[in-house]
């Protein structure tokens, strides 16, 4: 089934020790997940490699969190290879879950435990003697700054607050690869930027990050590559920089007008820039210069109730790709 | 009493829309406590279909079991070695203290999760006070409920106990009366205990403590009076012991219908007192 | 590192999910959450002391003497005593592995948490199996004691109703806990008490086996709780016989049937 032995990326040691030499930390080929007659990940192949943050990007059932349970071995994939930091999931799970963070999309708090407890509880699953767990829980809770709250029970948090405490438990095993599956969705913006704040201190530490999201920001803010996924499969990839040099222009010139529907004004548009995009609210030019556009566009006689120039985004990108909008 | 928008003289646009006209109710101004109850009452029976299986396991079926296996299991054990209980078979004996136990239980059950849950997690008591309904309406409507969720499981009980042969006397209508209104005291006051909690940690305690001693101590299975002297006080006052008594001697066949009246008396007391408790109870955790 | 623990090669001897020999860490977690509801605990012990006295000795004034079988005759006390024993065991067992364990299940989703990290579905039964035995154990003591002090023992096996409570533990835990893996929604629950409360009252509670037809007997027969009533009956008066062992066989086999079932039950509900 899981073929290990090719060309020694995803040859395995039996104490794994080749994940200590190897920069690849996750290889999937052909991964697959059924459910039923739904395939919800059609085929995929993903390499992360250590020290970076790696990122799925995708609107809503595109197959992220699924791909995140195979990763996290609570899930078994239908079809394909997968082989984490060496191992086959199938054999070896509980050890690779010993070499894992998990941050889910839900949290999955003890609400019948206080946060400290919290912390230490779930350091002790993985076999942490009860001194070193106190000992890493307080430090984890300084690092996510909750150390005020540490006797209080979980439910009066806040959504910020139990996100973090959730990102310091997935920390107490010191592992290598830390799972987030949509960290900040559901989140406020101030939020949003002090947990942003944290993995980056994360990835200085040297964790490697592998990160699902439907948020373009935060792709771009935390992601050194990233994979763009739809339906259940890869529809692009590479760094979100270079993803928006391969998929779009530089500059994006945004257009409403007073109507219920724009496409009969894409012919207005013509010729402005490289492409346009019609959407149910917005037209979208792109173009490297998208003051000159716009100049161009009064120039034409054309009066748009608002015109907006921006950079390209991800979520152009996502566009350009799919002909839909990252959130519907 | 119900208004509908028809009613009320709405406007129709061209597009079908309905514009209300500015009458806003066919109500009076403030209706009266109470007068409302009603709709609370028919919200608690819509409720009722989905969880009739639960009760029908917890008021039906478990009183019968305890009947076939005390009354007539036991029964055999009892009747051979004394004849009974002072000649009475012990089917017999033990039928009316079930009954009146099942009431109580029904309504034990009935006033404690569901209340607390109409206020603080499903919240369905803030959903119809955001309405024209006041706290005594929702006391009124969820009791009323509770008394027809008695009533159905005594009724039940009785036929089948009847068919066994468990009632000997057809004053065991009459006892049917009684053991609802037994029930019905325990509804009120657990009501008013329920609506102030935050958690069901106490609902524990009140079993535990109160519904289940009761259940094993107040003459269901034998009579009080062979408990130690000290402890039969603390059985009389109980409402449970109150109905079980007089049930008993109805079904029995042999009425001491002035003590019948005194017992009924202080069962009748309980719901009154229960009541009103439930109404400050109400008011003050709702209406804030 | 690697956890071992005694049931590892057990483990791989029988087919059921793998887990990481961890099970002892989720009965920590439960320990640590219990310690808020100490009221809980302390209440727990009462009820069936409250059975003891009422239905033991209070009935006891209307029953005379129990024959139990040998010849000897005991007084109703002593006779009903054991098994509400062996009862509470199960009550405490079912209700432990039931309403607890289909609360983490589906509303506080405790173990999606638990099964991200080493720990498999067969340390997720059979920690919560352990756990119900230890809680049960602690009550079914108590108990004993009270049975002690209430002069209802006559027999110095009646030592050993305590390990026999936990097997009776054990077997209602494992089934429980499968039983669990079932069901929806709350409602399923009250099906627990459709199984329950029958057999507390009919197998041989509150009267002796022999107050059946013969015909219907071997129903009673081959019940969970008749065979932990009689089990501990015949430790506490002290008529032991081959069919002890039988008893604490069937119950240890009945728990860890329900803790394989259990630990399948668990590993295709949430590792889906």
């Amino acid at each position: 089934m899981t073929d290990r032995d090719e060309g020694g990326a995803v040859a395995t040691a039996p104490d794994g020790a080749h994940a200590q030499t190897s920069p690849v930390l996750i290889e999937a080929h052909g991964l697959t997940k059924r459910f039923g007659d739904f395939t919800a990940v059609d085929g995929i192949d993903v390499e992360v490699h250590r020290g970076e943050a790696f990122g799925f990007l995708g609107p809503n059932g595109a197959g992220k969190s699924s791909t995140m349970r195979m990763i996290g071995c609570v899930s078994p994939p239908t079809g394909g290879r997968l082989g984490i930091l060496g191992l086959d999931p199938r054999a070896d799970g509980p050890r690779i879950r010993a070499r894992l963070g998990v941050v889910p999309q839900r949290d999955t708090l003890d609400e019948e435990l206080t946060v400290r407890e919290n912390v230490i509880v779930y350091a002790r699953y993985f076999g942490i003697s009860r001194a070193t767990a106190r000992q890493k829980a307080d430090e984890l809770l300084e690092f996510a700054q909750l150390t005020e709250r540490a006797d209080s029970k979980v439910e009066p948090l806040s959504g910020g607050m139990k996100r973090r405490l959730t990102i310091a438990r997935s920390l107490v095993n010191d592992p290598e690869i830390l799972l987030l599956d949509e960290p900040t969705t559901g989140l406020d913006p101030q939020a949003r930027h002090v947990l942003w704040d944290r993995l980056f201190r994360l990835k200085r530490q040297g964790v490697t990050l592998v990160l699902t999201t439907h948020y373009m920001d935060e792709a771009e803010q935390l992601c050194d590559r990233l994979v763009v996924m739809d339906g259940g499969r890869i529809v692009a990839e590479g760094s979100p920089r270079s993803l928006i040099e391969q998929w779009s222009t530089r500059e994006v010139l945004e257009l409403r007008f007073a109507a219920d529907d724009h496409a009969p004004f894409a012919a207005a548009v013509d010729g402005l820039g490289e492409r346009v995009e019609v959407l149910p609210d917005r037209l979208l030019v792109y173009t490297d210069d998208g003051d000159a556009a716009a100049e161009a566009l009064l120039g034409r006689g054309v009066r748009p109730l608002s015109v907006l120039v921006r950079r390209s985004t991800l979520e152009d990108v996502f566009l350009r790709l799919t002909g839909r909008t990252l959130v519907d | 009493m119900t208004a509908s928008a028809q009613q009320l003289g709405a406007e129709s646009t061209p597009a079908g829309t309905r514009v209300p006209t500015g009458e806003v109710s066919a109500l009076p101004a403030t209706p009266r406590p109470g007068a409302l109850a009603g709709r609370a009452f028919v919200y608690w029976l819509a409720v009722y279909r989905r969880v009739w299986l639960g009760s029908a396991i917890s008021s039906f079926l478990a009183p019968l079991l305890y009947l076939g296996a005390m009354g007539f299991g036991l029964g055999t054990l009892v009747n051979r070695s004394g004849g009974g209980i002072d000649g009475v078979p012990y089917a017999q004996f033990v039928a009316p203290g079930v009954l009146a136990a099942t009431a109580m239980q029904t309504a034990a059950g009935e006033s404690t999760y569901m209340v607390m849950g109409a206020v603080k997690w499903q919240r369905q008591y803030h959903a119809m006070l955001a309405g024209p309904l006041g706290p005594v309406d929702l006391v009124l409507g969820h009791a009323a409920y509770i008394l027809v969720r008695i009533t159905l499981a005594c009724v039940a009980f009785t036929l089948v106990a009847a068919v066994l042969g468990a009632l000997a006397s057809p004053l065991a209508v009459v006892g049917l009366l009684v053991a609802i209104l037994c029930g019905a005291a325990h509804g009120p006051v657990i009501m008013a205990f329920s609506a102030r909690q935050e958690n069901d940690g106490n609902f524990n305690l009140l079993f535990r403590f109160g519904i289940i001693p009761m259940f094993l101590f107040a003459g269901t299975f034998f009579p009080v009076d062979r408990l130690p002297a000290w402890i039969q006080p603390l059985a009389w006052v109980t409402p449970l012991w109150n109905g079980t008594t007089s049930v008993r001697q109805l079904t029995l066949g042999v009425p001491d219908w002035p003590a019948i009246a005194a017992h009924c008396a202080y069962l009748l007391a309980w719901v009154a007192v229960g009541l009103v408790l439930a109404f400050r109870s109400f008011r003050a955790r709702l209406v804030t | 590192m690697t956890a071992r623990t005694w049931a590892a090669p057990v483990a791989r001897a029988i087919p059921i999910p793998a887990g990481a020999g961890m099970a002892r860490m989720l009965v920590e977690r439960n320990a640590r959450s219990f310690k808020a509801f100490w009221p809980t605990i302390v209440s727990g012990f009462f009820e069936p002391v409250f059975y003891l006295f009422s239905l033991g000795v209070g009935l006891g004034t209307v029953v005379g003497d129990v024959d139990v079988g040998d010849g000897r005759t005991v007084p109703y006390a002593a006779f009903v005593a054991p098994a509400l024993l062996a009862s509470s065991a199960m009550n405490g067992a079912v209700f432990d592995t039931t309403g607890n364990v289909f609360f983490k299940l589906k509303y506080s989703r405790l173990y999606d948490s638990v099964l991200a990290t080493p720990l498999g579905p067969r340390d997720v039964a059979v920690g919560e199996v352990t756990w119900a035995m230890v809680r049960g154990t602690a009550y079914s003591a108590a108990f004993l004691v009270v049975m002690a002090l209430a002069h209802v023992v006559t027999s110095w096996w009646a030592v050993l109703t305590l390990p026999a409570a936990v097997l009776v533990g054990l077997a209602f835990a494992g089934v429980g806990m499968a039983a669990t893996t079932y069901m929806r929604s709350w409602q399923d629950l009250d099906l627990v008490q459709l199984a329950v409360l029958p057999m507390f009252l009919f197998s041989a509670t509150f009267y002796p086996l022999s107050t059946y037809p013969p015909s219907l007997q071997w129903v009673v027969q081959i019940t969970p709780l008749y065979q932990g009533v009689t089990l501990v009956r015949d430790l506490a008066l002290g008529t032991v016989g081959w069919t002890t062992l039988g008893n604490a066989l069937y119950l240890v086999l009945l728990g860890l049937l329900g803790m394989g079932v259990a630990a399948r039950r668990l590993e295709r509900t949430l590792l889906s």
